[in-house]
């Protein structure tokens, strides 16, 4: 009872507007149903969207959770001190929140075909990012961007974890022996591996919903599946509203799988976190 | 296991461990490289929007980002649908959560399994349904604010929720309200002079982490047309160089000061690592 707002709310806008989606993708223009909708999803030039959106949340969810986790392990266990796990922690609140608009033109200052870093690069040594096939506004820069809310969200979700890795186990291995890798290999990475793969799914899943950071950053002119999400609904430039619901119910579909991915391997994970 | 810990103590005490040498260096290492990643842009940006006049470092570029009307107008805006979606976000939450605490402790799986639900329906695909379903009678809402409000409280849901949550588990919510009621309070004085208080600093956190996902966001802004800060923002890079960089350094001043309050409030409460995240 308590709860019928909630659901209410819940179901109007949450809901209703995912089931919107879901039978827009099997109507045809005149509202009959079909299957052609999802089907033309697997025509050449959107399946390519798909993959290259796929690519970008692939290659900075690995870079985020590789460098996330390197960072996150130096703060926990490295013998840094204290103080700077508190401001790394805190920075990385900051910045996984800070992106979009604001993300996009911190790296055109910093790598655009003006920004400073470029600047420097050229005229103090020489080397010409430009000419050497670097381009901000393309795959790789937009994925060194989304590092830039990957890592920090990586670190965030990794430190718990870290934290319920024991002093005492590392410390039992080597007195048994063990090399570091010995250790690693056989008790550190076996206990992380749920924890570390559930991160990698949720850094994927952030960063293939992104859209403001790339509309931003490009202009809209490369080729994610968001992107073509919005250009859709600016104007219709599919030549066929469905087709953009089946766009849409394919991120969807891509989103569900992940979380549940996610939270399974949670569970698992969860034995050895300590909360 | 029980011996070997046993036997790492005593060894321990006699020396150093051998590995904590290179680790420590390693550990530099990579927080040097990570704080070059991180600074790096920011510095950039921040010696990029000092540029605004040529051949020195002036503030000319604030000036102008100050000055047009257009920048006050769309924060104006996005402020008050900040304070909105906070508002109509806290009414809906908080009983909701209360009530799961204390009458249907077995509704927190559904709770939660909504708000797993904004991430798994991007800003994107939320906008376009939202357009699909409320773009003709009987509930055209497409030209309300209302839409916008409720499509931010959507997206603020899952933290706001965990907020509440972390501050009502921090406080013994039974006990609470059942000490106000046999003292004869009733629900309405049980609920703002008892509960309320008892979790304001879980609300303060809510709100200010909401207010720097609204502030700032463009999607839901941009597809139903509102002019929005985000908007505003997306513009301004298109024409303009200087500008753009001071607007994304009192962003993410914003973003710092309402990140860095809500992480100094929260570290009071119980909810550790209960705000990750953001709307990209």
């Amino acid at each position: 009872m308590g709860l019928a707002p909630f659901l209410l709310f819940a179901l109007a806008f949450m809901l209703l507007p995912a089931g919107a989606i879901l039978f827009g993708s099997f109507q045809d223009a005149k509202g009959a149903f079909t299957f052609l909708n999802v089907a033309h999803l697997f025509r050449p030039g959107i399946l390519r969207s798909y993959l290259l959106t796929i690519e970008v949340s692939l290659v900075t969810a690995l870079g985020g959770a590789v460098f996330g986790f390197l960072l996150a392990y130096a703060v926990t266990q490295g013998g840094l001190p204290k103080t700077v796990r508190g401001f790394l922690v805190t920075f990385s609140g900051v910045a996984s929140n800070f992106a979009g608009v604001p993300l996009a033109f911190a790296f055109i200052s910093t790598l655009g075909r003006v920004g400073l870093v470029t600047v420097i690069l050229k005229e103090a040594f020489g080397i010409s990012l430009y000419d050497a096939g670097f381009n901000l506004y393309s795959f790789w820069g937009l994925s060194l961007a989304y590092l830039y809310f990957q890592l920090p969200l990586m670190i965030l979700i990794i430190t718990p974890a870290l934290d319920g890795l024991r002093k005492e186990w590392r410390e039992a291995c080597e007195n048994l022996g063990a090399s570091p890798l010995q250790y690693w290999r056989h008790v550190a990475l076996p206990i992380l591996a749920p924890s570390l793969l559930s991160s990698v799914i949720l850094l994927f899943g952030n960063a293939f919903g992104a859209y403001a950071t790339a509309y931003a950053l490009t202009g809209g002119f490369i080729n994610l599946v968001p992107i073509q999400i919005g250009a859709q609904i600016r104007g219709d430039v599919l030549h066929d509203p469905n087709l953009g619901y089946a766009l849409a119910l394919g991120m969807v579909v891509i989103m569900t799988l992940s979380i549940l991915g996610y939270t399974r391997l949670q569970k698992r994970a969860s034995r050895f976190t300590r909360s | 296991m029980i011996v070997a810990r046993n036997c790492a103590r005593s060894r321990n005490s006699a020396g150093p461990r051998n590995s904590a040498g290179p680790r420590k260096v390693w550990s530099w290492l990579w927080l040097v490289l990570g704080s070059l990643y991180f600074l790096v842009p920011l510095l950039a940006t921040f010696f990029f929007s000092l540029r605004g006049k040529k051949g020195v470092l002036s503030l000319v570029a604030y000036a102008h980002v100050f000055k047009d009307p257009q920048f006050l107008t769309t924060f104006t805006f996005s402020l008050e649908m900040a304070v909105l979606t906070i508002a109509a976000g806290l009414a809906l939450i908080i009983p909701t959560a209360i009530w799961v605490h204390l009458r249907v402790p077995r509704a927190r799986v559904l709770i939660e399994t909504f708000a797993l639900l904004p991430f798994v329906i991007p800003p994107i695909v939320l906008v376009f349904g939202l357009i699909r379903l409320f773009s003709r009678p009987p509930f055209a809402l497409v030209t309300s604010p209302a839409l916008l409000v409720a499509g931010y409280v959507v997206l603020s849901f899952p933290y706001i929720f965990r907020a509440v949550d972390a501050g009502l588990r921090a406080i013994d919510l039974r006990v609470l309200t059942e000490a106000a009621q046999s003292l004869g309070a009733g629900w309405g004085t049980t609920f703002f002079r008892v509960v309320l208080p008892n979790i304001r600093v879980a609300l303060l956190s809510a709100a200010f982490l909401t207010f720097s996902i609204v502030v700032g966001e463009l999607t839901l802004a941009v597809m139903l047309a509102w002019p929005a800060f985000g908007p505003y923002m997306a513009l301004m890079g298109r024409d303009l160089a200087y500008e753009p960089a001071a607007l994304a350094i009192v962003s993410f001043l914003l973003t710092w000061g309402s990140i860095a309050f809500m992480q100094m409030l929260s570290r009071s409460i119980a909810g550790r690592g209960s705000f990750t995240g953001g709307v990209h």
